[in-house]
């Protein structure tokens, strides 16, 4: 048995199928997620709460899939998991396939759970040491009642085979398998329903790179062959570059600036996507003479239960100004496909030295109210793309 | 002039019931002061085994290390476990991949890093305590003199790795060891401590040894590269060199599979098939043979039965590689860097 990919499949060589513009699978409007913190003691009132996930929307075409990136603590696994509705979400909506899921009641959330499935980070904690294989991938099989008793191990071997594992390994513990192949056997289990979506928090990080691209490419095989849309959760940006047409970048909650992988990668236009961007270590860079100039940042993300007032990411950002701490930054739309959170967008080196926002917000330029500056715009908060857009140079609105 | 460490023809063997894993099998490098040697290779390839080795990690447990490892002359494994003693910590430090799991969560930062200095030096409590500010103001922890007394959980990621770069070079070692220092951090952070950790090697003239998996920070890290397989080395050389010609199949799977920041999103990325193998019962011949899609260039099954020597390659003396290819310049530039990085195919021929 060879950890090879499957022949069968991955013919075809382009990575995309999501066409960007396709009538979304998932639709996530305003999600926030606060856990409270409760006092010590016999009454155990709440005194305060982590403001996890604050307002967070973005779109997961049909088929297609999302990239959510983000240092560790900036949100990004809790999105994940109140999608997956492990957690129900303190307000906004969870629309999957038209329909909100963020209220349900269990009973009715069940027939969904079919259709939203997770991959799991750790390959060696997110699968039972008792059950043997076979049972750890028929089980959901059983639990929804979908194919009668005799015909699930016929099911799970399929399964199996598809993930690129021997078919006949069924009988066997998680313990005798590899990382990379323990992997795959979370992969099947979370395709045993024939999910609509997948969310894969993290499916590679704790795999060596050459069994990392092994998965990667397993992953877009299923992708290709089964239309399942994917939110893929990681922290290694150049994972999600390759996985996902699009990307979303959180920052202690929210998200910062979202877009088509080439305006994010090449066209970054908030100083945290770019400092981001810039302290990835790359060999090509350096192989061939030089790195290039490294964005530092100073400290560590604040704290999501006392988050800064203003922009969040002001207090380690190189371009904060007054304006920043006294107004929250919109997510405006600044291209065709391409939402930029910040008072100061603009391209690497390319910042403007008035805040671009000012006027759409009626405020001054230091973030005041200011009443000879007329209402402020009505912005479009939607969670997919406008057919207009704010041009930041010309500081006015765009009709393609 | 002799390098300051030698390591020459070092094993470490572990006998199990099953057989004996031969988790270092005769390696060999050199390092001098003020000079940074990463070593790269999947888990389980022997890389944190052969540094734990120089630290004498491996006394006191059933391992059989043998060879030899010469720190500035004197040769570690020769020494009593006392003589070791006082070196470890002094002369060689090391700093852990997990700082949450290397710290002990009961006692205080302050404590532990003090703990380590005092152990070495015969001062009082309080001059180990004002030692212990300058350390942890050097490695960039804000309020050194407050922070030293909280615990290991109240504590970022990045802060407790900090922590334990200050603990490891509080009594000015001459060589820190540093498994996979940024692994478990986020890419902010990782640039922070990579930033620290070149800045104080050039203060204090330090020697590292960088273990890692990842080559990007390897590339922009190191002075030489070791490239380790089934507890061997199959390439060894000056990093840039290694990196623009690398000579040996392995290492170019390793290039080839991750992917990044520039690399065109249309096509598949290029895995190294198969899985690493087995230790207690490793491939004849050249272990990489059975994952190696180049093995049939080289005629008469060479590849399955016969080790290949360490040898020089084609460019430099000092860039050596274990491979039968009989010509791996022409392979690499007409095979392997097309996919890697279309745009340099132009320049290097």
């Amino acid at each position: 048995m060879t950890d090879q990919t499957i022949p069968t499949m991955g013919a075809d060589t382009s990575s995309t199928v999501a066409t960007p513009a396709g009538e979304p699978i998932l639709e996530v409007d305003n999600l926030r997620m606060y856990f409270p913190i409760k006092s010590g003691g016999l009454i155990r009132r709440t005194v305060g709460h982590v403001q996890a996930v604050d307002g967070v929307s973005f779109q997961v075409p049909v088929g297609g899939a999302l990239g959510l990136v983000g240092e560790s603590g900036c949100g990004k696994s809790t999105t994940g998991r109140v999608i997956t509705r492990l957690y129900k979400p303190t307000g906004g909506a969870i629309r999957f396939d038209g329909r909100d899921i963020g209220n349900l009641k269990p009973r009715a959330l069940k027939p969904f759970r079919r259709d939203i499935q997770m991959i799991f980070q750790d390959p060696y904690t997110s699968l039972n040491p008792r059950h043997t294989v076979g049972s750890i991938i028929g089980a959901p099989l059983a639990i929804h009642n979908l194919v009668p008793k005799k015909q699930i191990l016929s099911r799970v071997q399929e399964l199996l085979e598809v993930v690129g594992l021997n078919p006949e390994h069924y009988n066997r513990y998680p313990h005798e398998f590899s990382g990379g192949q323990r992997q795959r056997i979370g992969i099947a289990r979370a395709l045993t329903l024939q999910p609509k979506l997948l969310v894969a928090d993290e499916p590679v990080s704790a795999l060596d790179v050459s069994i990392q691209a092994q998965v990667v490419n397993l992953l877009q095989d299923i992708q290709r062959e089964f239309g399942v849309a994917f939110l893929f959760i990681a922290h290694d940006l150049a994972v999600v570059r390759h996985f996902c047409p699009e990307i979303a970048v959180m920052y202690l909650g929210k998200i910062v600036e979202i877009g088509e992988r080439d305006r994010i990668y090449r066209h970054a236009n908030h100083p945290y996507t770019q400092a981001l961007l810039s302290a990835v270590p790359d060999v090509k860079q350096a192989a061939i003479g030089g790195r290039r100039e490294r964005i530092r940042l100073e400290g560590d993300v604040p704290s999501p239960i006392n988050p800064p007032s203003g922009c969040r990411f002001r207090t380690r950002c190189p371009l904060a100004q007054e304006i920043c701490a006294r107004q929250e930054p919109p997510l405006l739309q600044i291209g065709p496909r391409h939402k930029v959170a910040c008072h100061f967008a603009g391209e690497l080196g390319q910042h403007p030295f008035k805040p671009v926002t000012a006027r759409l917000l009626g405020v001054d330029d230091q973030g005041n109210p200011d009443p000879g500056a007329g209402p402020p715009t009505e912005l479009f908060t939607q969670p997919g793309f406008a057919d207009t857009w704010f041009d930041i140079k010309g500081r006015s609105s765009v009709e393609p | 002039m002799e390098a300051f460490l030698t390591v020459d023809d070092l094993k470490v063997h572990f006998p199990t019931v099953d057989g004996v894993v031969k988790a270092t099998d005769g390696l060999s490098f050199g390092l001098a002061r003020g000079k940074t040697l990463g070593i790269v290779g999947e888990s389980g390839s022997g890389k944190s085994v052969s540094s734990s080795a120089i630290l004498g990690l491996h006394r006191g447990t059933n391992a059989v290390v043998s060879g030899e490892i010469r720190l500035d002359g004197n040769n570690l494994l020769a020494l009593s476990d006392e003589e070791m003693r006082m070196r470890r910590g002094k002369e060689v430090a090391m700093i852990f991949q997990d700082p949450l799991s290397s710290l002990h969560p009961y006692f205080t930062i302050g404590n532990q890093i003090a703990e380590a200095y005092l152990v070495h030096h015969k001062v009082s409590k309080s001059a180990a305590r004002t030692r212990v500010v300058e350390m942890l103001d050097r490695v960039g922890i804000p309020q050194a003199d407050r922070r030293l007394n909280d615990y290991p959980h109240q504590f970022s990621g990045g802060m407790r790795q900090r922590a334990m770069i200050a603990m490891a070079l509080i009594n000015d070692p001459s060589l820190v060891i540093a498994d996979e220092p940024t692994t478990a951090l986020d890419v902010t952070v990782q640039a922070q401590i990579l930033d620290l950790l070149q800045d104080l090697q050039r203060d204090f003239n330090t020697a590292i040894i960088l273990i890692t998996h990842d080559l990007g920070v390897v590339a922009e890290m190191a002075d030489d590269v070791l490239v380790m397989y089934a507890g061997r080395a199959v390439e060894y050389g000056p990093c840039k060199e290694i990196l623009t010609h690398p000579e040996m199949p392995y290492t170019w799977g390793l290039l080839s599979s991750a992917p990044d920041l520039t690399a065109s999103t249309s096509g598949r990325l290029l895995p190294i098939p198969g899985t690493p193998p087995s230790l207690l019962n490793p491939p004849s011949g050249c272990p990489f043979h059975p994952r190696c899609t180049h093995r049939d260039k080289v005629p008469g099954d060479l590849c399955r039965t016969t080790l290949p020597e360490l040898l020089p390659g084609h460019h430099r003396e000092d860039h050596t590689k274990r491979c039968h290819l009989a010509d791996p310049d022409t392979v690499f530039r007409t095979e392997i860097l097309p996919n890697l990085a279309p745009e340099l195919v132009e320049e290097s021929s």
